[in-house]
């Protein structure tokens, strides 16, 4: 399924250097972005994709929306339904929304999770996984270390459910003991609280930000020691492999995870990144508005 | 129809007619575009017969199709590869079969989106029968009727051949 994915995105990117920029597929369709929380990067990518995809775009910010005055979730949901919108994309600080929704609304709705607390960003990972096929081929070679804060980070969890399934050589996670998340070994990755010794010849590293509104205590010391023991500098990258693409699925916190010569250098693939998010969110929304496809909770 | 048909001989007769047809209406550089999967195959070899400088150019039309709603998105969907500019340029746009006209409408709907060509001319294989739409063939290599729920197409792509079932 990530590989159907991967490749009906490849097809997109094909678009979006044309003339004209969009295709007919979903003219006529009305997709709702529904964003609980803050986003700059998805929510704009999910706007582009559908608007590529010739559907109508509603954009809602639900913390200054009805909610506040007192209408559950589900009422305003209702109400979309009755506005005869075909797809809600869900981003929620809490985990588990986007699928509590796909449960309640009319089964011709389709649903996509845009990252649900700490539990998952599907889509991103999925444009991860994209921009590292681009650039390195086969995935089954590969080492990928991850690094930072895994214990809140959504993207964390859907990037290593998604290389292990696409059959990776190593996944590494690389963060302080707070910042692990308790289950970690039952994911199928190696755990390293060195920096330098995880990064020791990986193919691609991805970074992290540090997530302060997602820490219910302090469990940092502070951001300089953070930055001096896992801050992504060039003397730091030395021990991984030469050609070793870097990533981040923004926003960067340049000098607390990654230093600027890293993220503007020749290796980032940062703003790659972005563009392929277009890309990779047009073929979701296709692949599920088109055939009332499930394409699972997860990944 | 009941005689096997020699593809190959079929799309060399078509390449002659083409040629013939681009000389009567003085084009002299076409840019050949084949419509994915069999399309391309025709196209590749028309192509090579009319010894056309110019890259061969690729449609996959998957993201305007009409019964995308029923059938949903294939997922071997390839990329749609046209790498020249279409602007003022005449296009050879060639498909193994012509049936319902469906796929040359969708066809003509994404050539729109890389720009205006100053002609279109259409170069199937086969031309059956089944029209739905007002899409008629320039150019066929052959035209055969078949009876309703009887289906043709173009196997390939190392050796071509016809396959009705």
């Amino acid at each position: 399924m990530i590989i159907d994915v991967l490749d009906t995105a490849e097809s997109f990117a094909g678009v979006t250097r044309r003339t004209v920029k969009k295709v007919p597929l979903l003219r006529g369709r009305t997709v709702v972005n529904l964003f609980f929380e803050a986003s700059t990067r998805t929510r704009t990518t999910f706007e582009l994709a559908a608007k590529r995809l010739s559907a109508d775009v509603l954009n809602i910010q639900m913390a200054a929306s009805a909610t506040t005055k007192g209408e559950t979730l589900l009422d305003t949901l209702a109400n979309f339904e009755a506005m005869q919108c075909d797809m809600f994309i869900v981003r929620h600080d809490r985990s588990g929304t986007a699928h509590f929704i796909a449960r309640h609304v009319a089964p011709h709705i389709s649903v996509i999770n845009a990252g649900d607390g700490s539990h998952a960003h599907p889509t991103q990972a999925m444009l991860d996984m994209f921009t590292i096929r681009r650039i390195k081929g086969d995935f089954y070679p590969l080492s990928v270390a991850i690094v930072g804060d895994i214990a809140h980070s959504r993207v964390a969890r859907s990037q290593i459910h998604a290389l292990t399934t696409l059959g990776v050589n190593e996944v590494r996670v690389i963060g302080p003991k707070t910042l692990m998340p308790k289950d970690i070994n039952a994911l199928g990755v190696h755990v390293y609280h060195n920096l330098e010794a995880g990064l020791r010849d990986v193919d691609v590293v991805i970074m992290l930000r540090l997530q302060r509104e997602r820490m219910d205590s302090e469990l940092l010391p502070g951001e300089l020691e953070y930055y001096q023991q896992y801050g992504l500098t060039e003397e730091k990258l030395k021990a991984a492999k030469a050609d070793a693409m870097i990533m981040h699925p923004g926003p960067i916190n340049r000098g607390v995870e990654i230093e600027s010569a890293v993220a503007d250098g020749p290796r980032s693939v940062i703003l790659q990144q972005v563009t392929h998010g277009i890309a990779i969110r047009m073929a979701v929304m296709s692949m599920t508005m088109g055939s009332g496809l499930d394409l699972g909770t997860e990944t | 129809m009941n005689e096997q048909i020699n593809v190959d001989d079929l799309i060399k007769q078509l390449a002659d007619r083409t040629m013939h047809f681009l000389k009567n209406k003085n084009i002299d550089h076409p840019l050949v575009v084949g419509i994915h999967t069999g399309g391309v195959w025709v196209a590749k070899k028309i192509h090579h017969a009319l010894q056309l400088d110019s890259p061969l150019g690729q449609l996959d039309i998957s993201f305007y199709r009409d019964d995308f709603t029923k059938i949903g998105i294939n997922p071997q969907v390839k990329p749609s590869h046209l790498p020249f500019e279409i602007d003022n340029q005449h296009i050879l746009l060639v498909d193994d079969v012509l049936s319902t006209g469906r796929t040359i409408r969708a066809a003509l709907n994404e050539l729109f989106d890389y720009g205006r060509p100053a002609s279109i001319t259409l170069v199937v294989l086969i031309e059956r029968d089944g029209r739905e739409l007002p899409i008629q063939a320039d150019l066929a290599g052959k035209h055969i009727s078949l009876a309703p729920g009887q289906h043709i197409k173009l196997q390939g792509p190392d050796s071509l051949s016809l396959m009705l079932s």
